[in-house]
């Protein structure tokens, strides 16, 4: 038992956690906080916005596979990060947010910077504590980083009243905690391992779909071990990108609204999908009627409440997917060693991928997003990290840039935040300083964040802006086109603000690119710059993405152009 | 307690016919929660986010002080109650839940209902059947009369029925509490 106030306990549980950075934002209600951080340990990042503080947590957490964790003061602080904090719920991605709150007695009464910010996390937080009283805080801090992190990861939010954070106790930091109703870790049972053995080594046509789950814990060997035994074609979610190399003999890329034309094709030719920790979503799946009728469908997941959410499935395996993808590998090697590797249906996934090559065709400029983001693959080492805005600039990103790296890849892919991907490439700079972090932009989602650069410069956290510039909210536009008859409504950005003077007035590196060769010595250039560098590419404003899985469609629909 | 029969009455149903078999899909859930603020909010706002369509919800204290009980009564297809229960269990403060078996489950709600009740035939008559349903009078007044039932929703359903021609002026319902029968947990 030592005694302290609130303020210093919660730093100290924080740095017992091993926290090595926190991105956050000072105000009245955490003042105590921000006094007692300066003797803390770790790293304090100060951001121009709480909503990049959330963002940048998000992005250390999905590279570092740890609690990122955010700072921020009462009412507006604390609902600016709630925008982050819905981001990572709806990808999965652990974190710690930390706000400051009135005093205890000034609660319910409207105080100056009151927001019940628990009743307003509570649909996208995993769990959100607000401790009554200052000793409460080092198990407080043991539970939330327990919750955040274990099972199917999410944000926990920890709410402290400022006298609460004032206020002296008697501390007990608790090694070990058990939170009563929540008991994360399941092993896979192995009846339901038997039966899906015996149903993929009876399919004919067996595909895996890799989905986030698979890079939330990690299980990209063992997922790659499945896929060679059963010479199984391999396609993911969107969030999923990455969870198997994309240069591998057996992968197919994201299949969905805007996934890889032979992905969406193979998965209907299927005779039984293996999903793991997929959650057969809208953008992925089309219809979930149609989608996955008359196949076997496996559904490995550690969310109990994911099986049956969506899809009705025949075998549904419980558990951390890398230890049920381990067990599963165990089980089918006693059985067979490996597949006929020169099978029809293997020779299927070539076909498909060459008709395809042949068939879509690039938009016909000299620069276009597709021809820039092969040369950024082409240029840009195999274990760089790579993440995205949202908009046409993710989709394009998703078909054209192939994660070489398993789990150097991630996006906004269940919120679809606009504004993520840039602070996010801040934070994974942070969690992988000595690799080069790029965020593969719009200019309408840039715009939302751009404060952040002068995080990346004074921080030395150097990323790579790769911005497609069709001075639209391109996404939308296509929309407009090909829904409202070219009706645009709200979408030009109007040749505002010029790009490479934002990067220099903060102290960053701007370059613009208007052809391939321009292009490519910006990223040469980019990748030697120590600080920041904004390459500001100027592409076709008309030009979209395909294929394209219109709302309402099942992926047999699919329009390729 | 009024004990007055007359032979000519309804009879109360027989407490075999449960509204399960009258509406195919009827479910109750129990589930233990911690007992500590907010969280009757994180499961209210969790059937309203998820679109839960719930019939009734009794929550109060248990044999453990640091737990309370909640009953959910729905009307739903087995996937919804499935999901329901999965995503209740979800809830971190959410310590157990589970789906009862109405035929192993001992079930009651609680029913207050004020009728017009002026003259002295209606109130003779609505005493009689406030007998055959073991129901009790709690007030008496110059126009209305108040009974206090107990039964499983049917028997209240039932009862509403028989007395709604006299006019029901108010009517307060508990919604069901429930347990396992016998020496289940
Ligand atoms: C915060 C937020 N607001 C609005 C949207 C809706 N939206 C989706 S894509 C898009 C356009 C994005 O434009 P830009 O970042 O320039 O990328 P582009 O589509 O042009 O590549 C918009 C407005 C969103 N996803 N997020």
């Amino acid at each position: 038992m030592v005694e302290m106030i609130g303020a210093k306990a919660l730093i100290h549980a924080l740095e017992k956690e091993g926290v090595d950075i926190v991105f956050g934002l000072p105000g009245g209600a955490n003042l105590p906080i921000y006094d007692a951080l300066v003797d803390a340990n770790f790293r304090h990042i100060l951001v121009r916005h709480e909503q990049s503080a959330s963002h940048m947590a998000d992005g250390y957490a999905r590279i570092k596979r740890k609690a990122g964790v955010c700072f921020a003061t009462s009412g507006p602080g604390a609902t600016n990060l709630i925008t982050g904090i819905a981001t990572a719920h709806a990808d999965s991605s652990p974190m710690i947010a930390v706000t400051g709150q009135v005093p205890l007695a000034m609660i319910g009464k409207d105080a100056f910077q009151e927001t019940d910010i628990i009743g307003v996390a509570n649909p996208c937080t995993k769990y959100a504590f607000q401790p009554r009283s200052a000793h409460e805080i080092p198990e407080t801090v043991k539970k939330a980083f327990y919750i955040a992190e274990s099972g199917r990861p999410g944000p926990v939010l920890i709410d402290i009243p400022k006298d609460v954070q004032q206020s002296s106790a008697d501390m007990n930091f608790p090694e070990l905690i058990k939170v009563r109703g929540y008991s994360p870790v399941v092993d896979a049972d192995l009846s339901q391992l038997g039966k899906s053995v015996e149903i993929l080594l009876n399919a004919e046509r067996p595909i895996i779909m890799g989905g986030g789950g698979v890079i939330l814990s990690g299980a990209f060997s063992e997922l790659q071990a499945v896929a060679e035994i059963l010479m199984a074609p391999v396609v993911t979610t969107f969030k999923g990108k990455g969870s198997f190399p994309e240069n591998h003999p057996l992968a197919m890329g994201p299949i969905g609204m805007h996934g890889h034309a032979e992905a969406n094709k193979m998965i209907l030719e299927a005779d039984c999908i293996l999903a793991v920790g997929a959650r057969f979503s809208d953008r992925s799946v089309g219809r979930y009627d149609e989608f996955g009728r008359g196949m076997s469908i496996i559904h490995m997941d550690v969310d109990p409440a994911e099986i049956g959410k969506n899809k009705s499935v025949d075998v549904a395996v419980i558990g951390d997917v890398k230890s049920s993808l381990r067990t599963l590998v165990k089980m089918l090697s006693k059985v067979i060693v490996k597949k006929d590797q020169d099978n029809p249906w293997v020779r299927r996934r070539k076909e498909l991928i060459d008709h395809y090559a042949e068939t879509l065709k690039d938009y016909p400029r000299d620069l276009t997003a597709r021809k820039a983001l092969k040369k950024l693959r082409e240029i840009l080492p195999a274990n760089s990290i790579a993440t995205t805005e949202v908009g046409q600039c993710q989709m394009w990103a998703s078909l054209h840039f192939d994660v070489i790296s398993p789990g150097t890849f991630f996006s906004s892919t269940g919120l679809g935040t606009m504004g993520f991907g840039f602070p996010a490439s801040i934070g994974a700079k942070a969690a992988r300083p000595v690799v080069p972090v790029v965020d593969i932009a719009g200019d309408g989602s840039f715009n939302m964040t751009e404060n952040s650069l002068a995080v990346s410069v004074l921080d030395n956290l150097p990323v790579i802006v790769f911005l497609m510039n069709n001075y639209m909210l391109g996404m939308v536009a296509q929309w407009q086109r090909t829904f409202y008859n070219r009706r645009y409504s709200g979408v030009h950005q109007r040749n505002c603000p010029d790009y490479v003077k934002i990067a220099q007035a903060y102290g960053a590196q701007g370059i613009k690119a208007q052809s391939l060769s321009e292009l490519e010595k910006a990223i040469r250039s980019a990748l030697k710059m120590e600080v920041a560098t904004v390459i500001d590419i100027i592409i076709d404003p008309e030009e979209d993405v395909y294929p394209f899985v219109i709302p309402g469609t099942g992926l047999k629909d699919m329009v390729t152009g | 307690m009024v004990t007055t029969t007359l032979p000519s009455t309804p009879t109360a149903p027989t407490p075999t016919t449960t509204l399960a078999e009258k509406i195919g899909g009827w479910h109750i859930l129990s589930a233990l929660l911690e007992n500590k603020p907010g969280v009757l909010f994180r499961v209210t706002n969790l059937f309203r986010a998820r679109n839960f369509n719930i019939e009734s919800i009794t929550v109060g204290s248990t044999e453990q002080p640091d737990l309370s009980r909640m009953t959910i009564t729905l009307n739903s297809d087995e996937r919804t109650l499935d999901q329901l229960a999965k995503q209740l269990r979800k809830l971190i403060d959410v310590v157990e839940v589970k789906v009862l078996d109405t035929d192993k489950t001992v079930y009651r709600e609680l029913a207050l209902i004020k009728m017009n009740a002026g003259d002295p035939t209606t109130r003779m008559e609505i005493t009689n059947f406030a007998s055959i349903f073991r129901a009790n009078i709690l007030d008496i007044g110059k126009e209305t009369i108040t009974v206090e039932l107990t039964g499983t929703p049917d028997k209240i359903e039932a009862f509403k029925n028989l007395v709604d021609h006299f006019g029901i002026t108010q009517l307060a319902r508990t919604g069901v509490s429930a347990l396992p029968r016998g020496a289940e947990l």
